[in-house]
């Protein structure tokens, strides 16, 4: 099979083939209202519940490009919104992912939003609420967002600490989405879905999620996530014993400390 | 005579009652040990004097136990066994008393014996953790692991037996106490003491006790059922393990096909116990035995606790519906009947639950979504009775609603006077330098609330020190994270004129051009979270106890500038039972008026056993999310405690043990103290640079700002 590498500019990258995604509640109408109405969205749910995949199957549904910025702890607002470089002798500005967004009309997704510093955060406000302007304070200018853009940001409320909590004058300016794991027979449909694995294994894996989300709290932070059981599901398709692929994509990844990662697979194998 | 010489019976009988002395009188000596130890080689001897000395430090009597016995166990056992032997006496003299490790030490042939099965077995201490979480993750209620001689729940907790040594290693005795505690669980949650149904039929005397055996068996079968359709790895494990212990099944499967199709109950069992009575029963290696009266108690516990809850959580709800608290003119009734015709429960078939239905709550006819908790106590009911009771339906009135309130206050005394065993009590191990061994759960811990005091100690403290507080907010206002400019950076937010400036210079002089034209703003965060633990021991009486008042004081106004998280804790104690810890400030607290009182009200208390106060608030510091963590201790004198064995060496090799154990976590430990001896012992515990003494109490106050700023700048 030959690769063919394509390199794209972040505002072009359009969606093309409709990315599976498996609505839980009425989060499409809303998020579509919303757009339509230029509010911005926040999604909140737990990690690997689909927060992502929602926003590509949202993208595609809207012909819009996709720009994802995954937010961390040194994010700067110059990383937003743009920066001068020097070129040959020259300055040159650059766009920051925010401002090509906007300028694009483009659907800006922030990802993890509390990672990034608080004076990040507030270079958002004003795109946030009915302004709707971008200020490019180096620049000296101010760039208007098109009907078309979308600014969207998630942040999973479960494991955050004191110190990185979203401020209330950010988090009133969104239209808020909630998320969590699917129920039983739809988290199976869509683990059958993604990894081609059969209905019983698929039954068993989302049992084995339900086990580890009891023990959260008990020294779990987190049970399994949608997202691992796929992981788990598509070791298992490729031929890896259900126990093995249990531990190594579910167990490893929820917790080291070796009490709780033993019990966590015994019950992998009491499963299968 | 040549170092490694055997001792003869006269020297050895000198050397043992050097430490016996208090076991021995003029009807016991030492001559018959010395004798019988006089036949071994000198590594033996020197091992046997060794350890009598140290059992003799807490208790004579074992030590003359362990002297007399020690020569045939070591006939009996190599030196490694006899020391485990002579260990696991002394931790039954540790959590059970004198007599049944004097036991231990007589039956020395027995502990022989079984050693074989120690070494391959699996200790319930070992792995309770594991099963306590691996219970906890197959669903229903949390089922607590406790030790006892045959396996058996009371719905609350599991309990299976303390050691296991039937199969030849460790990890198959594993598996044997994961089927036991899988079958135990499997009663709770597949229904054999849900809805009473059991325990009528006792109490009828429609099953006799002596057929009670014959049910467990017949119940097994069921059980063992439920667990195959769910679970097929445990399956093949318990199904494995009956196999190698018990056997081949003897007809007994084609009696109790009944019992194994989806949805019989544990009515079905009861049916068939009238068909199969008088059969011999099965043996079953994880089954253990069904204890009634355990349960009952529990339960008879647990229901009036649950409904109260129940009745009070309806109340809530109700009071969401209607803006108003129900029932607030008839402040002493306990439940409300009129709310009966609002709410119900309507049933819903549900595969996933084990008995196939579920229930939802239902409030003037529509379905409510209760909190969190109240779901927990609903599916508890329900796997108690099979359904919410009609009488749990009935909303609580305000003279429950305030006794329910009461419950979840309860006074630091009453757990102390017994009545709550376990709760708020937290149970840590200590360091035994002569065993070289932690003593398990040693040390009880309990968090008890500091009185506030008069505010008026706080402002002349100020008034006292205002020029002092002045430079001291002045000097840490420098120490806050601030924002620095960083030049000529390759990378940054902008372009660094200076540096553009310089680089076309260069061009032109036919350099190669720089790529550090940035400039970058780099945040200095102080990410501190920095623990105060306070000496209250009574010594600390007077002035010493004013200096620390004051010290804190001056240092919390310090961090409070500073912005660093800090909590403060008293500690002190009296024996190992009663060790306590002072919440004056906990992380979570702000530093309001009322931690300013709790600070003047830190008042001289007992004893100073500082290893269980240094575990507990390193376990509690450890928690906070920081890049440094510091944990504080202002002290006057060395770790001490009532009984004498914690004085002196014991003490403050515990110490130095917690505090290793602290920086294991990575905690960085710093003892401020005005014990002018304390350059003696503290560099061996905190470490060389690691402390600091003030001759001067009236000076304390100055110097623990300037210390704390030294150590975090």
């Amino acid at each position: 099979m030959q690769h063919v590498l394509r390199v794209l500019k972040p505002e072009d990258y359009f969606i093309e083939d409709e990315p599976y995604y498996e609505p839980v509640g009425d989060e499409i109408p809303v998020f579509e209202a919303a757009y339509r109405n230029s509010l911005p969205i926040l999604l909140k749910g737990p990690t690997g519940c689909g927060k992502t995949r929602f926003m590509e199957h949202m993208a595609w549904r809207l012909h819009r490009p996709l720009i994802t910025v995954s937010c961390h702890d040194d994010l700067t607002s110059s990383d937003l919104v743009g920066r001068f470089l020097v070129k040959g002798g020259e300055t040159i500005w650059v766009d920051g992912p925010l401002a090509r967004a906007v300028r694009a009309g483009g659907i800006c997704y922030l990802d993890e939003v509390v990672e990034a510093r608080k004076d990040t955060t507030v270079v958002i406000h004003p795109l946030a609420d009915d302004r709707r302007v971008l200020p490019m304070e180096k620049l000296g200018e101010l760039l208007e967002a098109p009907d078309t853009f979308c600014l969207a940001i998630s942040y999973n409320p479960g494991y955050q600490s004191v110190l990185k909590d979203l401020k209330q004058s950010t988090r009133q300016r969104f239209v808020a989405l909630e998320f969590d794991y699917p129920g039983s027979a739809l988290e199976q449909k869509i683990v059958e879905k993604e990894s081609g694995i059969a209905s019983a294994l698929a039954r068993q894996l989302v049992k084995f999620a339900h086990m580890t989300r009891n023990l959260k709290g008990q020294g779990l932070d987190e049970g399994a996530s949608t997202r691992l059981l796929v992981h788990a599901a598509k070791l298992m398709v490729s031929g890896v014993a259900p126990v093995v692929a249990c531990r190594s994509a579910i167990a490893q990844a929820l917790t080291d400390d070796p009490d709780m990662l033993a019990a966590v697979n015994e019950l992998g194998a009491s499963l299968f | 005579m040549k170092l490694d010489a055997a001792l003869s019976a006269d020297a050895l009988e000198e050397l043992m009652e050097a430490y016996l002395d208090a076991a021995l009188s003029s009807r016991r000596d030492a001559s018959q040990p010395a004798r019988d130890l006089a036949a071994f080689g000198r590594r033996g001897q020197q091992f046997v004097l060794h350890w009598g000395a140290v059992i003799a430090k807490d208790n004579a009597e074992l030590a003359y136990q362990f002297t007399a016995f020690a020569p045939r166990a070591m006939r009996l056992m190599d030196l490694d066994a006899v020391e485990s032997w002579l260990l696991y006496a002394m931790d039954l003299y540790d959590k059970k008393g004198q007599i049944p490790a004097i036991r231990a030490f007589q039956q020395v042939a027995d502990f022989a014996a079984n050693m074989q099965e120690r070494l391959a077995g699996m200790a319930l201490e070992d792995c309770s953790a594991v099963l306590e979480r691996f219970v906890c993750g197959l669903n229903g209620r949390p089922l607590k692991i406790a030790p006892a001689d045959i396996p058996y729940t009371d719905t609350e907790s599991v309990f299976l037996p303390p050691i296991l040594g039937r199969l030849p290693d460790k990890e198959a005795n594993f598996r044997l106490y994961k089927a036991m505690a899988v079958h135990q669980w499997a009663q709770n949650w597949y229904g054999t003491w849900r809805a009473g149904l059991l325990l009528e039929a006792l109490d009828s005397g429609r099953l006799a006790p002596r057929d009670l055996a014959i049910f467990h068996v017949l119940e097994t079968f069921r059980l063992d059922a439920c667990i195959a359709r769910d679970y097929p790895g445990l399956r093949r494990d318990m199904t494995a393990l009956r196999l190698e212990l018990d056997g081949e099944d003897s007809g007994w499967r084609s009696a109790v096909d009944r019992l194994t199709e989806p949805g019989s109950d544990v009515r079905e069992t009861l049916r068939l116990v009238e068909a199969l009575r008088g059969r011999p029963p099965r043996p079953c290696c994880y089954r253990g035995e069904l204890q009634p009266d355990a349960v009952r108690t529990r339960l008879a516990i647990r229901s009036a606790l649950e409904q109260d809850r129940f009745r009070i959580a309806l109340a809530k709800m109700l009071e969401d519906q209607d803006g108003a608290p129900p029932g607030e003119d008839r402040p002493e009734a306990e439940t409300l009947p009129e709310t009966r015709d609002r709410l119900a429960t309507r049933r819903h078939e549900d595969p996933d639950s084990p008995n196939g239905v579920r229930f939802d709550l239902m409030l003037d006819g529509k379905p409510v979504a209760p909190p969190e908790d109240v779901i927990s106590t609903m599916e508890s009911i329900i796997q108690d009775h099979g359904e919410i009771p009609p009488e749990y339906l009935v909303a609580a009135g305000p003279g429950l609603y305030k006794r329910g309130l009461g419950d979840d206050e309860r006074a630091a005394e009453s757990v102390w006077a017994g009545t709550y065993h376990e709760d708020g009590a937290f149970p840590y191990d200590e360091w035994d330098h002569s065993r070289q061994h932690h003593r398990k759960g040693w040390c009880i811990l309990r968090e008890h609330p500091v009185p506030p005091s008069d505010p008026d100690f706080y402002y002349q403290t100020l008034r006292k020190y205002g020029g002092l507080i002045k430079s001291i907010r002045r000097t840490f206002e420098v120490l806050r994270g601030e924002d620095r400019l960083l030049k000529r950076q390759s990378d940054g937010e902008d372009v660094d004129i200076d540096a553009l400036v310089d680089a076309y210079a260069d061009v032109h002089a036919g350099l190669e051009m720089t790529d550090r034209l940035f400039t970058r703003m780099h945040k200095d965060e102080r990410n501190i979270a920095v623990m105060l633990m306070v000496d209250m021991s009574g010594s600390t009486k007077g002035w010493i106890n004013q200096a620390e008042r004051e010290a804190l004081i001056l240092l919390a106004e310090a961090l409070d500038t500073l912005g660093d998280r800090f909590a403060i804790y008293g500690f002190s104690g009296w024996t190992r039972k009663r060790c306590e810890a002072y919440p004056v400030k906990t992380f979570a607290q702000a530093y309001d008026e009322d931690a300013k009182a709790r600070i003047c009200g830190i008042a001289p208390r007992d004893y100073t056993r500082m290893g269980v106060a240094i575990r507990h608030l390193s376990h509690l510091l450890a928690e906070q999310e920081a890049r440094v963590k510091l944990l504080i201790t202002l002290s006057d004198g060395k770790p001490d405690d009532y009984d004498h064995q914690y004085r002196g060496e014991y003490g403050i090799e515990d110490t130095r043990q917690a505090l290793f154990e602290a920086r294991l976590n990575g905690i960085h430990a710093f003892c401020i103290t005005i014990d002018e001896t304390g350059a003696d012992y503290l560099p061996h515990m905190y470490g060389p640079a690691n402390y600091a003494v003030i001759c001067d109490v009236s000076k304390l106050p100055l110097k623990v700002s300037d210390i704390y700023r030294k150590l975090t700048s």
